[in-house]
C-alpha cells in the first residue's frame, strides 16, 4: 500500500521537510522515496532528532573533564564518582506533548528520561523536573499545573523512583506553550555501562516492551513545530505511558544487563523503531534488516509507516550476542514482557525492511545521519538593556514587601507539588525538596557518599541579556551544589526557546550558550548531555529563552554536608560576597515594583568560584549549620527561607554602609551565600575570608519568633509561614 | 529467625523492607518471587512491601490477593505465621481478607508523601511492645489509595480489642477514626499505610521504624 502514493509537494511539506531538503534526499536516493522512506527521513531529519538549527552551536560547550566517562552523543551523560561507581544522567523536554495532554505528556517525559538512563546500564535512582507554566490567572494554568504534576507523580511513583526535587516558575511568557523538563539520575558501575553502537554482521535484533501501537505517530516532528490556535487536534499524536510495564523493562534490563548478553542497546524514544534502528546502525557503522511482521503489534492492519514512526512507549531495541538469544529470551519472558527477534545486523550500511513479503524500505543508513541538514541560521544578538539604580526603586513598607514576595507565584512553597511525588522511595534520600533547600542530596546505596542534584536557570536574566543569563544558569547550579557540600562535577541541559527561523530567537539561543559555555569552563564543570526544545511559540509569540540546567554533584562522606536547614539559636547569619543593590530584572521588580526591566546581573565567574570553592571548604570543616544562596529575591527571600526551614526567628542588621534599601533587601548581586554558624565561629571565619580577599559579614543572629531588622521589619515567622504556604493551595482549590 | 520478603513485578519497596529486616535481625531477607506457591516452612516473618504489585490498574492489591503465592500466605497465617503488609501490602490483605476492611482512594484524591506522625493506640502488639513508654512515632506515607473504611460494627470491634494498632496524629487520607494500622483477631497479622521501613537510619529522619521491626521478631 505505502508503495502506491505517490509522493507530491504537499506530501513532503506535511512531513515537514523543505523543498532543499527534499532534493538532497531525491540526490541520495537516486530516484523517489516511497511513502514509508520519507517518513523516516523526514523524523531523523526533523529539528527534534537531527538538532538541525542547534547542532553547530551545541559543540561549543566544554564537553570533556576528568569525571567524564561519556559525554554528549549517547542515551545519556556519564560521570566517575569514584569507587568503580558512575552516574549517568540527562534532562529531557515533554513541552509539547504536555501542553496538549498534560497528565499523559509529564508521564510519558518521566518514562522517556527513565530509559535514557537506565538503557546505559544505570538503575535509576532520583528523578527532578524543571516547570514553567504561564501566569496563575491564565484559565488553562490550574489544569495544566493539576495533570503535569499528576502525571509526573503517577509515572514516578509507580516505577518506585524517588522525585526528590525541582522547580516551577509562573510567567505570562509560558501562556502558550508550558515547559515540561524531566531529569533522571541513574546509578551503574562503571565497567558495566552499555552503549548504543550496534557491532557485528548477522548478530540478532531483539525488541522489547509494550506492543507497538498507532499512538504517538509523528511526535517528534510536532514538537518540531509551533503551535496554533488549532493545535488541540494534535491530542492523537501525544502517547500514553504504562509504568508498570516501564518497571518490568527495568528490572528485565538490569537482570539481562549483569549477563554478557548485550552488544548494544538503545531505547526507542522519539521517532520510535526508525531513531532507535538507524542510531544505532549508524554508531556501530553496519547496516539493518528487520522484518516488521515479527514487530509485536498492538492492533491489526499496521502499515510499516505506521510501525515505523510510531512513538509508543516503553519499548527497547537490543543487538544481542549470538548464541544468548534464549538467554534474553528467558529474562523478559520472567518480566511477562512482549519479546521478539525482529531482524539482524548486516553489512551493507542499509536499512531494509521487510514487510507482508515485500521490501518496504532500502536505503542507505549514513545519509540519514550524516547528512541530516546543519543550518547556520542567522542570529542577532538581544540588545542590551539599561542598568536600573536601586536608588530610584522605592521601599516603603518592608513588612508587607517581605510578605508580599514570600507570596508571590515564584518564591511560594510548592508544598502542593512535592507532597504528590514518593520522595523516599529506595531509601537513600537524604534531603529533597521537602527542605525547599539548594539541591537534593541521594545517597549511593550501601555507601556513606551521596550525589547532590539541582536544576535552575532565571528566564527572566535570559531574557534581558542572554549571555549573562547563560552565565547565571550554569553559576546557579553549581551555587546550589555547593552549598550542601558537594563537589560540582557535571550538567546536563535542556535548551527551551521558540522558533529558531527568526534571527532575534537564534540570538537568544546563541547568546545562552555562549554564555553557558563560559560558566562551564570557568568551573571545569561540563555539559555530558542535553536536549534542544525549539519551536516553543504559539501564534508567534515565543516563551522566554529557557535554558534548564541539571547539575550533579558528589558529596565525598556523609559526615559532611548541609541543608537549608539547621540554623541553631544563637546563630550568627553570614553574608558572603559583595552587595551593591542589583535590582535590574530582579523578582522585586517584577514582583513589587511591577516592572520587568533593567539590566540582569552581571556574572563574575572569577568571584563565583573562589566565593563556592571557600563555602565548600568551610563545610567540610563543619563550621556551617545551614547554607543556601542568594538567588530570586536577594538575600531577603534566602534568609527567610533559613529561617522557616530552622523554625527560628531572625534579627537581621543591615550594615551602616550599605546600598540602597530596596538593593540591599531584595537586589540579586550574583556570588552570595547566606550561612548560619556558630557565634565562636565569626570571627575566624571572617578574617580568613578577609586574608582571600572575599566581601564577608555578619549580617543577622538567629532566634526568638520574628523576622525583625533595623530598618523596622518585624513580622511573626508563623505569619510569614502562613502566606507562604497558601499561596499554591489558593491557586489550586 | 528468617524473614522474607515477597516480590511482586512492580513492587518497589521490596529492597528497602529487606534492608529493615537485615539491619534487625542481622540475616539477609529471603526474596520470594510472586510466581512462587510456597513459603518456605523455615520462614518466621513475611513481609508484603509497598509498590504497584501488578501495576494495580483494577483496584490496589486486587490481583495480588489472588496470586500463588499470597494464597499460601494466607493459609500458613491463618497458623499463626506473622505477616506484616505495608502500603500495598496492606492493601493486598485487606482484599485476602485477612484484615479488615478496605482503602478507598485518598480524600484529597491526590497522592500524598510527607512523613506522618502516628499515635501507639495499643502498645502491647506483638507490633509495638518493644516502643516501651513511647506513644508517638513518624513514618514517612506515600500512596494514593490509603483511606481505610470498614463499617461501624467492624470498627467498633477493632477498637475493642486493642486491634487498631497505630492511629494519624494529622489524618492525611480521610481513614475512618484516623486508623493507621490495624491487625488481624490473633495479632499475627499486621497491615498499614505508612512506611516503617523508611525510618530506619538517621539520615531517614529517624529511626522508629527499627523499634517497629524489633517488636515483632522479638515477639517470635
Amino acid at each position: 500500500m505505502t508503495q502506491a502514493v505517490e509522493i507530491t509537494s504537499e506530501i513532503v511539506a506535511e512531513h515537514g521537510l523543505t523543498e532543499d531538503e527534499y532534493k538532497i534526499i531525491l540526490d541520495r536516493l537516486g530516484r523517489s522515496p516511497n511513502l514509508t522512506e520519507l517518513g523516516i527521513f523526514s523524523v531523523m531529519w526533523s529539528e527534534h532528532c537531527s538538532y538541525k538549527s542547534s547542532r553547530r552551536h551545541l559543540g561549543k560547550f566544554l564537553t570533556s573533564g576528568k569525571r567524564v566517562i561519556q559525554g554528549p552523543g549517547e542515551n545519556a551523560g556519564v560521570i566517575d564518582i569514584d569507587d568503580g561507581d558512575a552516574i549517568i544522567f540527562k534532562m529531557e523536554s515533554h513541552n509539547h506533548p504536555s501542553y496538549i495532554e498534560p497528565y499523559q505528556g509529564a508521564a510519558t517525559g518521566v518514562g522517556g528520561i527513565m530509559r535514557d538512563v537506565f538503557t546505559m546500564g544505570a538503575r535509576p535512582i532520583a528523578l527532578m523536573n524543571a516547570l514553567r507554566f504561564g501566569e496563575p490567572s491564565h484559565p488553562k494554568t490550574k489544569s495544566l499545573v493539576d495533570g503535569v504534576v499528576a502525571g509526573i507523580g503517577g509515572y514516578g511513583n509507580c516505577v518506585g523512583v524517588p522525585t526528590v526535587g525541582g522547580e516551577t516558575n509562573f510567567h505570562k511568557g509560558y501562556n502558550g506553550n508550558i515547559l515540561v523538563n524531566a531529569m533522571c539520575v541513574g546509578l551503574a558501575r562503571t565497567d558495566n555501562v552499555f552503549y548504543s553502537a550496534a557491532k557485528g554482521v548477522g548478530n540478532p535484533i531483539f525488541y522489547v516492551g509494550s506492543k507497538t501501537g498507532r499512538d504517538g505517530i509523528h511526535g517528534a516532528t510536532m514538537a518540531s513545530a509551533e503551535f496554533d490556535d488549532d493545535s488541540d487536534e494534535k491530542r492523537p499524536t501525544v502517547q500514553v505511558g504504562d509504568p508498570f510495564t516501564e518497571k518490568l523493562l527495568i528490572e528485565a534490563c538490569m537482570e539481562l544487563m549483569a549477563t554478557d548478553a548485550i552488544i548494544a542497546i538503545q531505547d526507542m524514544g522519539a521517532a520510535g523503531l526508525t531513531s532507535s534502528s538507524i542510531e544505532m546502525a549508524d554508531k556501530g557503522g553496519v547496516g539493518v534488516e528487520l522484518n516488521l511482521d515479527d514487530v509485536p503489534q498492538r492492533e491489526d492492519g499496521m502499515t510499516a509507516y505506521e510501525m515505523m514512526l510510531s512513538e509508543s512507549q516503553e519499548r527497547m531495541l537490543m543487538v544481542i550476542q549470538p548464541g544468548k538469544e534464549q538467554l534474553a529470551f528467558d529474562i523478559f519472558e520472567k518480566w511477562e514482557l512482549d519479546v521478539a527477534q525482529i531482524g539482524s545486523t548486516t553489512d551493507t550500511g542499509r536499512l531494509v525492511l521487510n514487510h507482508g513479503g515485500k521490501i518496504v524500505c532500502d536505503i542507505p543508513i549514513a545519509p540519514l545521519a550524516d547528512d541530516a541538514p546543519n543550518y547556520d541560521r542567522p542570529h542577532i544578538a538581544t540588545p542590551k538593556r539599561d542598568e536600573i539604580n536601586a536608588d530610584n526603586i522605592a521601599l516603603s513598607d518592608l513588612n508587607k514587601a517581605v510578605l508580599d514576595i514570600m507570596g508571590s507565584p515564584d518564591i511560594a512553597s510548592r508544598r502542593w507539588i512535592w507532597e504528590q511525588y514518593d520522595r523516599h522511595v529506595m531509601t537513600d534520600t537524604v534531603d529533597s525538596s521537602q527542605s525547599g533547600g539548594d539541591a537534593a542530596i541521594v545517597r549511593i546505596h550501601g555507601t556513606n557518599k551521596a550525589v547532590a542534584i539541582t536544576t535552575d536557570v532565571t528566564p527572566r536574566y535570559c531574557e534581558a541579556d542572554p549571555y549573562e543569563g547563560g552565565k547565571q544558569c550554569v553559576a546557579e547550579t553549581w551555587r546550589n551544589l555547593t552549598c550542601v557540600g558537594a563537589d560540582p562535577i557535571a550538567i546536563t541541559d535542556c535548551l527551551n526557546f521558540g522558533n529558531p527561523e527568526r534571527p532575534e530567537i537564534m540570538g537568544q539561543f546563541v547568546g545562552c550558550i555562549e554564555g553557558m559555555n563560559e560558566a562551564c569552563r570557568a568551573f571545569d564543570y561540563p555539559v555530558v548531555s542535553g536536549n534542544v526544545s525549539l519551536y516553543n511559540e504559539t501564534n508567534g509569540q515565543a516563551i522566554p529563552p529557557t535554558p534548564a540546567v541539571g547539575g550533579v554533584g558528589l558529596i565525598p562522606d556523609l559526615d559532611f554536608y548541609t541543608t537549608l536547614a539547621g540554623a541553631k539559636k544563637g546563630d550568627a547569619l553570614l553574608l558572603i560576597g559583595e552587595t551593591t543593590g542589583w535590582i535590574g530584572s530582579s523578582l522585586y521588580l517584577r514582583e513589587i515594583a511591577n516592572m520587568e526591566t533593567g539590566a540582569p546581573p552581571p556574572v563574575d565567574l572569577e568571584q563565583e568560584k573562589k566565593h563556592g570553592d571557600y563555602v565548600r571548604r568551610l563545610i567540610r570543616d563543619r563550621r556551617v549549620h545551614a547554607a543556601h544562596d542568594c538567588s530570586d529575591g536577594g538575600l531577603m527571600v534566602a534568609a527567610t527561607e533559613m529561617a522557616l526551614a530552622a523554625d527560628l526567628g531572625l534579627n537581621i542588621q543591615r550594615p551602616a554602609d550599605s546600598c540602597a534599601i530596596s538593593g540591599w533587601y531584595f537586589g540579586e548581586d550574583q556570588a552570595r551565600y547566606l550561612l548560619a554558624v556558630d557565634a565562636n565561629s565569626v570571627n575566624p571565619i571572617l578574617s580568613t575570608a578577609d586574608s582571600l580577599g572575599i566581601k564577608a559579614q555578619q549580617i543577622g543572629t538567629f532566634g526568638g519568633n520574628n523576622l525583625t531588622s533595623n530598618d523596622g521589619l518585624n513580622i511573626e515567622l508563623s505569619k510569614v509561614r502562613t502566606t507562604y504556604e497558601a499561596w499554591f493551595p489558593k491557586l489550586m482549590s | 529467625m528468617k524473614t522474607a520478603v515477597i516480590v511482586f513485578p512492580a513492587s518497589n519497596c521490596d529492597r528497602d523492607a529487606a534492608m529493615a529486616l537485615e539491619k534487625v535481625t542481622g540475616r539477609k531477607a529471603e526474596m520470594i518471587w510472586h510466581r512462587e506457591t510456597e513459603i518456605p516452612s523455615d520462614i518466621d516473618f513475611v513481609v508484603i512491601p509497598g509498590g504497584f504489585s501488578y501495576g494495580d490498574y483494577l483496584r490496589c492489591g486486587a490481583i495480588a490477593s489472588r496470586s500463588p503465592i499470597v494464597k499460601d500466605i494466607v493459609a500458613k497465617a491463618e497458623k499463626g505465621l506473622p505477616v506484616a503488609g505495608f502500603c500495598n501490602g496492606f492493601q493486598i490483605l485487606a482484599e485476602t481478607g485477612l484484615l479488615p476492611g478496605a482503602l478507598m482512594r485518598n480524600k484529597g484524591l491526590k497522592f500524598v508523601c510527607r512523613p506522618e506522625r502516628l499515635t501507639i493506640a495499643n502498645g502491647n502488639s506483638r507490633y509495638t511492645s518493644a516502643y516501651g513508654n513511647t506513644k508517638e512515632v513518624v513514618f514517612p506515607v506515600a500512596h494514593h489509595d490509603g483511606n481505610y473504611y470498614a463499617d461501624d460494627k467492624t470498627l467498633n470491634i477493632l477498637e475493642k480489642e486493642g486491634r487498631v494498632i497505630f492511629k494519624y496524629a494529622d489524618n492525611p487520607n480521610g481513614s475512618a477514626r484516623d486508623i493507621a494500622g490495624i491487625c488481624n483477631d490473633h495479632g499475627n497479622v499486621f497491615g498499614m499505610m505508612p512506611h516503617p521501613e523508611r525510618a530506619i537510619d538517621p539520615l531517614h529522619g529517624g529511626t522508629d521504624g527499627l523499634t517497629f521491626f524489633k517488636s515483632i521478631i522479638e515477639s517470635i
